[in-house]
């Protein structure tokens, strides 16, 4: 098969598109985005996805709450976000049609399994009527196909099942859109024998699906136009696709391989934070421990016995989790030792909506613990991005002998994007000495940057009994002396509030000074970013800071913020930063707050920059 | 906390002495504590682990001052979690000797779940439960060991809420090593300790502990030298289960149950009576003894079980052996191009 499909229909160029599948949670839509954007990476484009699927492992077929998505924007040119409204919607019944038609951009494509559209589906989806015959998809460019019988029709001799047929119907999707959008199908073919290698039948009768959809959209009169994307001005490179909790486990493999300190990774599953567990434990031929703890207090204690011990330990979470663990973070915090907490935080508060995004623990990640107990944390702010985020939070713990808290999110955990794979030699050195010197030894005499020393118990001559009681400043012993107490306080406020001194000068975007600064952190990057790219290019005067250090916060920021006339927050809660830059700063911040479980739009950003400038 | 820094002695040398951290020991005087720290510093010289191999780790409680009156690595840590902090320390650092002192509302309230997942995977760590049968830190609230019908602060009309029997708690949670002792008994505390530190698994030891001030005399009928042979029942691997001042007291099985028989009486000779196997196939008859209750029965003391089973710590050695053998140490470069790549030019 060539690279280009043959047809005679005219192929239209685009510079950027964004498409939805959706269908029940047992579609498979999940599988025809992954292969999609695969296909897309294939060929050097930059892309974004964003999977959205339901809590319920199968909720009952056909029903609204059922419904899973998974949202690809790809471009010539660099993508921040999945996209606000999807030119193209793939829908595979009646309830994911109804459930995500409003978001499609008007005059939108709106491709529709009509085989589901059947009176017991459209009930369940609430349909009066049947869309595909009344008026009510005017507004959009509709291409019913009866995916699935066309599937099942072609797959008549496959010796399958007619459950084991209906699950092809996916890829018949995938086939279909390839071709509308001009991607070659061998690869895929390639990878689906890969994948079931040990089942041939249903191998190839998930190519012939794949063939029969390509081959459907290749000889229909209904499509007008192919599309192809223009030539990709994409950094060159070695790139892979990958998911931010991919990104998470990866870097803390990479920060163990690069200090020579064995990792330990001390977890109890939970959504949407399962994943880095996951991957870790797959990699024991690595220096890497995994132990999936009973609880998450266990995840965390486990964690704590391993620092100790001397390995690079962390344990992952996600909100309702990092609540149990608060008070071990105590104890890390006063037993001054090494390790990474990483939040992938979910919609609360409680259970919340666990398979969806918010940035709404920061202030517990600031502040939820008992006593005056400072946690360095840091921000990632996309899926790659979490490598780089994971290698600083352990160079921030290993270098101040401090639990690091590592804030990332549910749609940055999930989603995918390609990643420029680092050169190892490019990545930064990390130097961890145990201390294994007796002479003078103070278990809580401290350095230049008021760490103190890591001593792994089997140090000879070294044997020391710490807690979590306050100790005394030098020697650690018990002390409830109201001095001792009140320097220890401030030492540890001091030895977090000093790691700031490692950061590099924050990076504004745009103007120095002027109308308008538009600040953020964490998963929003993506939608501000093109926001505010999309409001230079208008002519604004508007400059954009993205933090990756929330505590401590950079130290010229105050005077940044004071640069502006305006101060905007958008964050996916109810002003959890902005509270923190108004306390910090006394800066009168305007808040941009959303609360849907659902990223930003990048329109709803622009929206509100326009009217401040 | 450090005491004086001695110079390192060769193992052979060392002495009860070198495992005192020399800080004052802040237990009520006549506590029952005493004795167990006397006995695990006498133990420790002996084991030819080098002083710094060991690490003890606890909760919050009485019991959890340990760490700080014994010369090695040790770890104070919060109400409950010890196992679960135990259990990351010994994983990452297969080589030490890990104890965990605990106490009966630290192992079997608040850390309840810590306890029996500790031992259901078999990790190799020492736990040792003194179980006094009160919360004596918060000055006297009845603990999930109280017996029925006591009165405390918390239980004015008397305890409504049934006690655990922690040997019989950690048997049901699969446990490879139970034993029990008491503080009164330090010889018979010495033997089983040791055995419990040569056990590779977790060895869970309760130590019945007297607290003078909350509720002194609890274990007076176990300890009097007059009452103690006809309360006590003595496990030894092999050896039939008799009891009693005349040595003519026994358990028997009827049926699925045990009874206490008297050896001459009633036709019953001491045939009859049970042999002690601490390594029996299924751990139904220990279960049985570890839920005895006075007066009905004696109160056993000694091994209740001791089986060899591959440790979690071992285990997880083994896996990562295994998967080095199969796939060569993991080489970073290779990692992270793992997966589909894609070069753009």
């Amino acid at each position: 098969m060539s690279n280009r499909p043959v047809t005679a229909r005219p192929v239209e160029e685009l510079d950027s598109v964004v498409i939805r599948f959706v269908g029940d949670s047992g579609d498979g839509m999940q599988l025809t985005g992954t292969e999609f954007s695969k296909a897309i990476a294939k060929a050097g484009h930059g892309f974004a996805t964003h999977p959205d699927y339901p809590s319920e492992i199968r909720a009952p077929t056909g029903t609204l709450y059922g419904v899973s998505g998974y949202q690809i924007q790809y471009s010539s040119g660099q993508v921040f976000t999945s996209g606000d409204a999807p030119d193209v919607l793939v829908a595979m019944n009646p309830a994911a049609l109804k459930t995500n038609l409003p978001d499609v951009k008007h005059g939108g494509i709106v491709i529709v399994n009509s085989s589901a559209f059947t009176a017991g589906n459209l009930e369940k989806a609430n349909y009066a009527s049947n869309p595909l015959t009344d008026d009510s998809l005017q507004g959009y460019r509709v291409y019913p196909i009866d995916i699935a019988a066309l599937t099942s029709n072609a797959l008549a001799d496959s010796g399958l099942s007619k459950k084991e047929v209906g699950m092809c119907k996916n890829y018949f999707s995938l086939g279909l859109m390839m071709c509308l959008y001009s991607r070659p199908v061998d690869k895929e073919i390639t990878d689906i024998e890969k994948k079931f290698a040990k089942k041939p039948l249903i191998a190839a009768a998930n190519i012939k699906a794949l063939r029969t959809g390509y081959a459907y959209a290749e000889a229909t009169e209904m499509f007008a136009v192919s599309y192809q994307m223009r030539e990709s001005e994409v950094k060159p490179g070695k790139y892979r696709s990958i998911s931010g909790n991919q990104a998470t486990a990866l870097g803390f493999v990479a920060a163990s391989e690069l200090s020579g300190v064995p990792l330990f990774i001390g977890s109890y599953p939970i959504t949407p934070a399962t994943e880095i567990l996951q991957e870790l434990s797959a990699l024991k031929h690595y220096n890497v421990t995994s132990f999936q703890a009973e609880d998450e207090i266990a995840g965390i204690c486990s964690t704590i016995g391993a620092a100790y011990g001397g390995a690079l330990a962390l344990t992952t979470t996600s909100g309702p989790g990092m609540a149990l663990k608060a008070e071990a973070l105590g104890l890390a915090t006063i037993l001054e030792i090494p390790m990474v907490i990483v939040n992938v935080q979910r919609a609360g508060p409680s259970t919340g909506i666990p398979t969806k995004t918010e940035q709404a623990d920061l202030l517990q990640a600031l502040y939820g613990r008992n006593g005056e107990c400072p946690i360095p944390v840091i921000a990632a702010n996309s899926p790659a991005d979490c490598f780089d985020a994971a290698l600083e939070a352990c160079r921030i713990a290993v270098k101040y002998m401090t639990p690091v808290i590592l804030l990332t999110e549910g749609s940055i955990g999930n989603a995918t994007e390609p990643w420029l794979i680092p050169d190892v030699a490019s990545l930064p050195k990390m130097e961890v000495k145990y201390r294994t010197d007796p002479k003078g030894f103070q278990p809580y005499a401290r350095d230049e940057n008021l760490a103190r020393a890591w001593v792994r118990p089997g140090t000879p001559g070294m044997e020391h009994r710490i807690g979590g009681l306050e100790k005394d400043f030098l020697t650690g012993n018990i002390s409830q002396d109201p001095l001792n107490h009140q320097r220890m306080c401030d030492t540890r406020a001091a030895k977090v509030a000093g790691i700031a001194k490692d950061f590099p000068p924050s990076k504004v975007e745009g103007p120095e000074q002027g109308e308008l600064l538009v600040v953020g952190w964490g998963s929003t990057y993506g939608s501000i970013a093109q926001a505010w790219q999309k409001a230079t290019a208008d002519g604004k005067s508007v400059a954009f800071l993205h933090l990756r250090n929330i505590n401590p916060l950079p130290s010229d920021l105050g005077k940044i913020l004071g640069r502006y006339k305006k101060v905007l927050v958008p964050e996916l809660n109810l002003g959890q930063l902005s509270k923190l830059l108004r306390e910090q700063y006394l800066c009168d911040v305007i808040q941009l707050n959303k609360v849907q479980a659902k990223p930003f739009k990048v329109s709803e950003i622009y929206d509100r920059i326009l009217e401040l400038c | 906390m450090m005491n004086d820094m001695t110079t390192q002695k060769p193992i052979q040398n060392l002495t009860k002495k070198d495992f005192e951290s020399g800080l004052d020991v802040r237990w009520c005087p006549g506590c029952g504590d005493y004795a167990v720290l006397s006995q695990i510093t006498k133990l420790m010289p002996k084991l030819g682990i080098p002083r710094e191999n060991f690490a003890f780790v606890s909760g919050i409680g009485c019991s959890s001052r340990f760490p700080y009156y014994v010369n090695t690595y040790g770890l104070h840590t919060i109400h409950g979690r010890a196992p679960a902090i135990a259990s990351g320390l010994k994983l990452s650092r297969p080589e030490l000797s890990v104890w965990v002192v605990t106490g009966d509302g630290d192992a079997l309230a608040i850390g309840g779940n810590h306890f029996i997942h500790a031992i259901r995977r078999n990790i190799g760590l020492k736990i040792i439960l003194l179980n006094n049968r009160i919360y004596g830190l918060t000055k006297g609230q009845y603990s999930p060991t109280s017996e029925m019908g006591k009165k405390t602060k918390t239980t004015p009309l008397g305890n409504i809420d049934r006690p655990f029997s922690p040997v019989a708690l950690a048997l049901g949670a699969g446990a490879t090593f139970v034993a029990r002792a008491i503080d009164g008994d330090q010889a018979m505390m010495a033997a089983i300790l040791e055995r419990a530190a040569a056990h590779e698994g977790t060895a869970f030891i309760e130590v019945l502990q007297n607290c003078v001030v909350f509720n002194d005399g609890a274990y007076d009928m176990l300890s009097d030298k007059a009452t103690r042979d006809d309360t006590r029942l003595v496990l030894e691997h092999g050896k039939p289960l008799i009891f009693g001042k005349e040595r003519n007291k026994g358990i028997r099985l009827r049926g699925m149950d045990t009874e206490v028989v008297t050896i001459g009486e009633n036709g019953v000779t001491a045939a009859d009576v049970l042999v002690h196997n601490e390594s029996a196939a299924h751990s139904g008859l220990a279960f049985s003894l570890g839920q005895f209750e006075s007066p009905e029965f004696p109160i056993p003391f000694g091994v209740f079980r001791a089986v060899d089973k591959p440790s979690y710590q071992q285990l997880n050695t083994q896996l990562v052996e295994s998967t080095r053998a199969a796939k060569g140490r993991g080489d970073l470069a290779k990692l992270l191009n793992s997966g589909e790549t894609w070069t753009i030019k």
